[in-house]
């Protein structure tokens, strides 16, 4: 099922670029990101968000500090996080920053929570990796109340206890659009979907696909809790370019150390070039040509109905003129054919029989989640 | 489209299938719950608490496994396997356990267990922990090496070429042929990679682990594994403790 809109996000988690044989510094890298999101803005992209990292080659460690510089050199981009980590922020801290960028950019704040793939956070800011459930339990409770109600009392065990608090600058009530980014735990899905929050699936490898399922869950868990449907977004990791080849190439040539170094760290030896290409041709990764990723994107609304779909430009080293190239592609190029690609698809849907199948879709693996996972258990 | 069979029907027409209790309902669990139910196995599951609290997981994830208590499981299923975080193990009801095979699946991963020098030791591996931890049964180790992803896609009958490989680990060769019948059925090929103090060679630090690899893949990185930067490490860690309980 796929619907004609969609939106496209730029995220980058502020690492930190080359520019010919030079590596930009930190601080060129924070401007830099200012000058592409303006570039995103300028091609038509919906929303850019950054991440929250606190290591060596990141520069994206004070979100709403560097939103709010965007926010007044923008006009009409939304601007939001890519993830916040919920679990090592204060709510309280975390909603005056947002009600304040929302305020500044004139409501155009927004924010996905979650728990990054990096814990750099927990002992900066003095917390246990170990009571990671129980800070995001809590503090997205605390922070959703504070979004939805006027005045807050609320007590737990991970920060000090509010009595009728009432935050300024207030923000728009109802609050900011909030979306939950899961990376494949299934009660993570369902959380999000007790608080009727958007779906943001962070599918970093594997097949895309195989994230059927969880959607199938959300939406039958909003079901349960008697919620309306929300959207389902997808976060990604790729690089667009003029050919497949040299796509794949530049890519390669950042993403193979990054994850060598990352496997270091975690214990896991780094993926060979066949598991590569793999990962272009059926996988996670969106890096190709402008149809090669539309194309791409175009199946994961099929497989994963999604209707937001945000892609990671930015990884470790890559030249500053790759990034650029990229969000250029993706405004000019990708967006419009995706639309395109989906308007005609509905109007061939339209014009044949309701249950007639989607041509467009006969190569895909398994369209949306009901055909992977039949519902017929013994208990319910 | 035939009707699907219930549950006891299935059973009564294989009464040799052993039924399949795991423990954790996260991502690993309810790939590997689906891998079984899919070969014909009945699956028992359960997650840290109420069943309730996964019924509508279980029901979309892996529709046929039955939600229960983890003390349920432990005790309906005929083998067991551990699919909760590692540094959670305690938790694991061990008397329930007594006398049946268990099939460790956990891993050391210190994003979610936090930093643990108990679970990161290069003279013990974690299953070796597990079996002290569970003395009273048998403790085979499979299914950790491979990431769930790799897991969900992997799977293919018997003879597939270029099926691809689950490495496990045990000193028990009744336990070890139930638990390659198992890996077997649910798509994979078995390959011994040694006893349990082996099989720090399908830990994190290992080129196995992350491994989605043919049978030949696995039996050459186990090959492989002593000469490798972490084989050395582990081998002088051992023989530094076997001097030091020498003296
Ligand atoms: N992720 C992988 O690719 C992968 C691959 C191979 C092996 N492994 C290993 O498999 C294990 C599970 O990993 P995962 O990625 O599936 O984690 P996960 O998605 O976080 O799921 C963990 C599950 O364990 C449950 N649990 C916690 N304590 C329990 C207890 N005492 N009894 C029963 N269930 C309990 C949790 O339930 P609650 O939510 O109720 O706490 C949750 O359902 C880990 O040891 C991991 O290292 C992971």
């Amino acid at each position: 099922m796929t619907t004609g809109s969609i939106e496209f996000g730029l995220n980058s988690f502020g690492d930190v670029p080359t520019d010919g044989d030079r590596t930009l510094s930190d601080a060129e890298t924070v401007r830099l990101l200012v000058q592409e999101a303006k570039h995103a803005e300028k091609v038509g992209l919906d929303v850019f968000s950054i991440g929250e990292h606190y290591r060596e080659g990141y520069v994206d460690s004070a979100g709403p500090v560097l939103l709010a510089g965007i926010a007044t050199a923008t006009e009409s981009i939304r601007l939001g996080t890519s993830v916040t980590v919920l679990s090592t922020n204060d709510p309280v801290r975390l909603y005056n920053e947002f009600s304040t960028l929302d305020a500044l950019s004139n409501g155009r704040a927004q924010l996905v929570l979650g728990r990054a793939s990096q814990t750099q956070s927990f002992p900066l800011f003095g917390y246990n990796l170990e009571d990671y459930e129980t800070l995001f339990e809590e503090k997205l409770e605390l922070f959703m109340k504070l979004q939805r109600e006027e005045s807050v009392t609320w007590s737990g065990t991970v920060r000090a206890p509010l009595t009728n608090q009432t935050l300024h600058p207030t923000m728009r009530p109802g609050g900011i659009p909030t979306w939950i980014g899961v990376g494949g735990s299934p009660n993570s899905v369902i959380r999000a979907a007790r608080y009727g929050l958007p779906l943001m699936l962070a599918i970093i490898g594997g097949e895309p696909h195989r994230f059927a399922g969880h959607v199938d869950l959300y939406f039958r868990a909003l079901e349960q809790f008697g919620l309306p449907r929300q959207p389902v977004g997808q976060h990604a990791l790729g690089l667009i370019a003029d050919t497949d080849d040299e796509a794949a190439e530049t890519w390669w040539q950042a993403w193979q150390p990054l994850v060598t170094q990352m496997g270091r760290e975690r214990g896991f030896y780094p993926p060979t070039r066949e598991r590569y290409d793999l990962e272009l041709a059926t996988g996670a990764l969106f890096v190709g040509s402008p149809e090669t990723v539309a194309q791409k994107i175009v199946r994961m609304t099929d497989e994963l109905q999604i209707s937001r779909f945000d892609l990671k430009y930015d990884i470790g080293g890559l030249p500053v003129d790759a990034r650029a190239r990229t969000i250029e592609l993706f405004g000019t190029k990708v967006a419009p054919r995706v639309r395109e690609l989906l308007a005609e698809r509905e109007a061939a849907a339209d014009a044949s029989d309701p249950g007639a199948s989607d041509p467009d879709a006969s190569d895909a693996p398994q369209p949306g989640g009901h055909d992977l996972y039949p519902i017929g258990s013994t208990h319910a | 489209m035939p009707d699907t069979q219930p549950t006891a029907l299935v059973d009564a027409a294989q009464p040799t299938l052993p039924t399949i209790g795991i423990l954790g309902a996260g991502k690993v669990g309810t790939v590997l719950s689906r891998l079984l139910l899919a070969a014909g196995y009945r699956v028992l599951i359960a997650g840290s608490g109420s069943p309730a609290k996964i019924s509508l997981i279980i029901d979309v994830l892996a529709p046929g496994a039955v939600a229960m208590t983890a003390s349920e499981v432990a005790r309906d299923s005929d083998i067991v396997i551990l699919a909760l975080p590692l540094g959670k193990y305690r938790s694991i009801p061990a008397d329930l356990l007594e006398g049946k095979l268990v099939i460790d699946a956990m891993n050391y991963w210190w994003e979610v267990d936090g930093i643990r020098d108990d679970l990161n030791d290069p003279r013990l591996s974690t299953s070796e922990l597990i079996q002290s931890f569970l003395p009273a049964s048998r403790v085979v180790k499979a299914y950790n090496h491979m990431g769930y992803h790799d897991l969900d896609e992997g799977p293919a009958p018997l003879g597939t070429p270029d099926r691809k490989a689950i490495g496990i680990a045990g000193g028990d060769e009744l336990a070890l042929a139930d638990v390659a019948a198992l890996v077997n059925a649910s798509g994979f090929d078995p390959v011994l990679v040694g006893t349990l103090r082996d099989s720090i060679n399908l830990q994190p630090g290992s080129e196995l682990f992350g491994a989605n690899f043919t049978a030949s893949g696995v039996q050459d990185a186990v090959a492989r594994f002593p000469s490798t930067e972490r084989g050395l490490e582990v081998a002088a860690a051992r023989a530094g403790d076997e001097l030091l309980s020498a003296t």
